[in-house]
């Protein structure tokens, strides 16, 4: 007999899907051209949301919704950082839309429903719900990147990734119907369970591959990165800055939902796809980086060869691993967008301000702003006083301490390989002449979020032990 | 009086304190930039006299502070000095106020920036030295090297960009291997406390890996033969406080790390390893020197004497393999050595920053470190060069001075090695005699060259006050090293009862 479902447990999702309907409605109504009151209330929808989550989910550990939904701390970490990213992705936004004629309600629909989407993945406790979140967050960015409808480059690049999405998104549903017809179940927890009764069957295997495929293509990680520098570069910035932090959080979360828990008995095959993945985008994303001239085609090269390093950790297997993975994840996020900032920073109206040219002087033009890059590259770098340097520490000590010393060398390695671009972006900003010496246009609020930002990376890096005792406590 | 102070944690973060201090303030104009710097200079060099009047030579690990940081890996914020780390502290904040003097007038281009990087460097370079926990003690180093970096790509020379890029990758290579090796050394002992990692009997083969990532992170930072070739970029391309900092400092980062962790922690695979590190060694003492006598540029043939005097230091504290092996371990003989190699740390310190500041004087007025351009200078600056002449013997290895104490000791321990480390090391006198007195006849003496030196002033208030008070140090140093002496003994005693006890 059907039971009622807890609806209670699934309050944040069905509040931030209310709200998102709300906003879209009051949005047709609001006069002016000026949408800072849709950004407020899509902050306050984020803000009540969190509240909500960690109220609800904190500390529990509970299905609903017919054994579909689960609400357990992980899924509270994930959901929060995913809130606080998207909230910084709307706070950063507003400036470079409003210079372009952009700043329109669909922007923060959008996004707020793709954080739905991002929820429902982080909570999927069955193949169909992670596959309808993933699908509603692929749809929202897919827009995302259109969104400057008068953008060539920007239409080309949703039209790359909504090809290589849906196709990929496809390679994922038929590996998940692999595995209903050897389990016969959606169910994540039954599917556990049967894998660890009959794992070896090759029928097990083939849905593995095809779902780690699926997965590894959301990840951005090679040979299925291909989307990554060309949405990167064309889509507007802040889309590029939402979509290069909140849904690699996502995409954190479908691998570790269905992959890690729901097949976690085949862990001794994916292990090995995973170390490949990884070895590859750290070798790829880093070669290629050191010959961009763009900046935003640079990040998004350097996501590939961070991604790399995140998959190291799920490789390592064990909770500490995984614990590793969801740290880096979240800070990388973190300094991405501020990186990203950065870009929108040096922006105008008619000038995108990408390019690695843009950066020259801008210790002269603007001391502050050039502080601030200096520690989100440096944290990329992974130089300690910053955050990314724990990030990559957790990831070395997990591989370590699971016996994979040589691999831990290599990525470390790859680690100084990385410093040279990131060197490269440091010298462009500190130590070339001026040429563009005009003001940067910033306004007090943006300056404010962007100290805040780099403050973070900079705290984070003397006293990271609460985030850390945080990600690793979702998984414990 | 200082009693209850957490003295070492006022020496990191008072002046890293400063340095943010400057940057957000000094902007406004450049004369409150430069006392302020001096002012955080001078205070955190007082503040650092009670780490040597309080320091107790038999009393182990003094001043230790000891609070949990990142309890879930039980990585703790633990420092703590003995006798090897303390006078390298006070080595740091002297030298970072004489950098501060140095650069008074000279450094016109965003001065606050320059002081805040020099003076985040010296809470950062004290850390090195009092970090007791092995993740502290990374993050340290590593995080030094940021500064350097934005000191030589803004205020240096002409090639600066290629050379401190060369600068932070190659020893960010050499660092990452090292932190490869305290993880799993923490997997190995349970913890990240540095003193927990000696004697844990690892076997020979875990030994030989651990030593050979240390030696990457280690002989990059010396540096040692041939990963030396970023240092004579960076020391030329440097402005001279740059240059200062790296030669009076940061090589003996390198150095102290070779005592605090090679030796100690895998003592097995040092003793295998100690004929590939002497015979290093020897090739910095001998071949670097022989290139340093054909140097056209002053400040790369004091670059390339530093190699040659660092050659020394690592000498001293491998040879003390052979040593025992032939005298055994109870003789002074292995002690004498590593004395020797600590005491030319020091000594270097102040030499190197002495005949650097030199140079950079000459540099301030003549914009050329081409010897050629040279000539004659004791004709119109004879009290400048009766300081260079003096730090150039020091620099030589002159009885009387502090160059010639540490070389001795050194010279005379391996004697008990073998004769032909003892003769090889002590040709280091000859080369160091022949370039540097080279290099003083052809700048110095003689008649004047041009026109340009015959306009030359001499030093003024400023500069001489620096420079006496190094040559008071170095002088004071060569004729009564016996405090510092005291202050090395028990300690390095320690180690090498850590290096022996297997």
């Amino acid at each position: 007999m059907p039971m009622m479902p807890d609806f209670s447990l699934a309050m944040p999702e069905i509040w931030v899907g209310v709200m998102a309907c709300v906003i879209l409605m009051m949005d047709l109504f609001i006069p002016g051209r000026d949408r800072v009151i849709t950004m407020w209330l899509s902050l306050f929808t984020l803000a009540v949301a969190a509240w909500l989550t960690i109220r609800q989910q904190w500390g529990v550990e509970a299905v609903t919704f017919g054994e579909s939904y689960i609400a357990d701390n992980l899924a509270v970490v994930l959901k929060v950082s995913i809130y606080a990213m998207t909230a910084l992705a709307f706070l950063y936004a507003q400036r470079y839309l409003k210079q372009r004629g952009l700043l329109q309600g669909e922007f923060f629909v959008l996004g707020l429903f793709g954080v739905l989407g991002m929820m429902v993945i982080s909570s999927a406790h069955s193949l169909l719900t992670a596959y309808i979140g993933l699908e509603l967050l692929a749809l929202c960015q897919y827009a995302l990147v259109a969104y400057n409808r008068n953008s060539q480059l920007a239409g080309e690049a949703a039209m790359k990734y909504f090809v290589l999405g849906a196709l990929s998104s496809g390679i994922l549903l038929y590996g998940m119907s692999m595995i209903y017809g050897a389990t016969a179940t959606l169910e994540l927890a039954a599917i556990a369970e049967a894998a660890a009764r009959s794992g070896d069957n090759i029928l097990y295997v083939f849905g593995l591959v095809f779902m780690l495929v699926g997965v590894a293509f959301k990840f951005g990680a090679v040979p299925f990165h291909m989307w990554v520098p060309d949405v990167y570069e064309g889509a507007p910035t802040p889309v590029a800055l939402y979509i290069g932090t909140a849904p690699k959080i996502a995409a954190l979360a479908l691998f570790l939902r269905l992959l890690a828990e729901g097949l976690g008995a085949l862990q001794e095959h994916w292990q090995l796809m995973v170390a490949i993945l990884a070895v590859l985008s750290l070798i790829i994303g880093n070669l290629f980086a050191i010959v961009q001239s763009n900046f935003k085609r640079l990040l998004g090269y350097s996501t590939v060869s961070h991604i790399g390093f995140v998959l190291l950790g799920l490789v390592a297997g064990s909770e500490q691993g995984f614990g590793a993975a969801l740290f880096y994840v979240v800070t990388y996020a973190i300094t991405a967008a501020g990186a990203f900032a950065i870009i929108i920073l040096l922006s105008r109206e008619g000038f995108e301000g990408d390019r690695l040219d843009d950066l020259k002087g801008l210790f002269r033009r603007d001391g502050w702003a050039a502080l601030a890059l200096l520690l989100m590259m440096f944290s990329m770098t992974g130089i300690p006083g910053t955050v990314g340097f724990y990030a990559k520490l957790l990831v070395i000590k997990a591989l370590i301490d699971v016996g994979m010393v040589w691999l831990a060398v290599f990525a470390i390695v790859f680690a100084v390989i990385s410093a040279f671009y990131y060197l490269k972006v440091l010298k462009i900003a500190f130590f070339d002449p001026v040429e563009d010496n005009s003001a940067l246009q910033a306004s007090g609020g943006f300056r404010l979020i962007l100290t805040g930002n780099a403050l973070a990376v900079l705290l984070l890096g003397i006293f990271p032990g609460s985030l850390m005792a945080v990600c690793l406590a979702a998984f414990g | 009086m200082f009693e209850g102070w957490p003295l070492l944690s006022v020496l990191v973060w008072l002046p890293i304190a400063g340095g943010v201090a400057l940057l957000a303030i000094g902007r406004q104009s450049a004369v409150l930039t430069r006392w302020l710097a001096l002012v955080f200079a001078a205070l955190t060099f007082l503040l650092s006299l009670p780490l040597w009047t309080g320091f107790d030579p038999h009393g182990g690990m003094q001043f230790v502070e000891r609070v949990p940081w990142i309890p879930v890996f039980g990585i703790e914020y633990a420092l703590g000095v003995d006798g090897i780390a303390m006078p390298l502290i006070i080595l740091t904040t002297f030298s970072t106020l004489i950098v501060v003097l140095a650069g008074w007038d000279t450094i016109t281009d965003k001065p606050s920036v320059y002081y805040a990087c020099f003076l985040i460097m010296e809470g950062i370079m004290n850390g090195v030295f009092a970090a007791m926990d092995a993740i502290l003690f990374y993050v340290f180093w590593e995080a030094m090297l940021v500064p350097m970096f934005l000191i030589i790509g803004i205020w240096g020379g002409e090639n600066r960009i290629y050379a401190t890029i060369k600068f932070f990758l190659y020893t960010f290579l050499g660092s990452v291997l090292m932190l490869v090796a305290l993880v799993y050394l923490r997997f190995q002992a349970d913890s990240f406390a540095i003193a927990d990692m000696y004697g844990l009997g690892l076997p020979l083969s875990v030994q030989t890996l651990i030593f050979l990532a240390f030696l990457a992170a280690f002989a990059v930072k010396v540096p040692m033969w041939p990963v030396h070739t970023w240092l004579p970029d960076a020391h030329v391309e440097a402005p001279t406080g740059g240059s200062v900092i790296l030669a009076a400092i940061m090589l003996k980062i390198g150095a102290y790390g070779f005592l605090r962790f090679s030796l100690p922690i895998a003592p097995d695979a040092s003793l295998k390893l100690s004929g590939l590190l002497i015979a290093l060694s020897l090739i910095a003492v001998v071949y670097i020197g022989l290139v340093a006598l054909v140097q056209k540029d002053m400040k790369k043939l004091i670059a390339y004497s530093s190699i040659a005097h660092m050659g020394f230091v690592t000498l001293g504290f491998f040879v003390i393999f052979p040593i025992m092996a032939n005298v055994g371990f109870s003789d002074g003989g292995a002690l004498l050595a590593m004395q020797g190699g600590m005491v030319q740390m020091v000594a270097h310190g102040f030499v190197s920053a002495a005949m650097f500041l030199c140079v950079g004087v000459l540099y301030d007025r003549m914009h050329t470190r081409q010897i050629e351009a040279y000539g004659g200078v004791v004709n119109t600056m004879p009290m400048f060069a009766a300081f260079f002449v003096l730090f150039a013997m020091a620099n030589s290895g002159l009885p009387g001075t502090a160059g010639f104490v540490g070389e001795f000791m050194v010279i005379l321990s391996s004697f008990k090695a073998s004769f032909w480390y003892s003769l090889l090391a002590a040709t280091a006198l000859i080369t160091g005699a022949a370039y540097t007195l080279w290099m003083i006849k052809r700048v110095v003496f003689g008649a004047v060259a041009n026109e340009q030196v015959a306009a030359l002033d001499d030093l003024n208030k400023r500069e001489f006050f620096v420079l006496l008070v190094l040559a008071i140090a170095v002088v004071g140093l060569g004729v009564y090293p016996a405090p510092l002496v005291e202050v090395i003994e028990p300690s390095l005693q320690r180690v090498l009862d850590v290096v022996t006890a297997r």
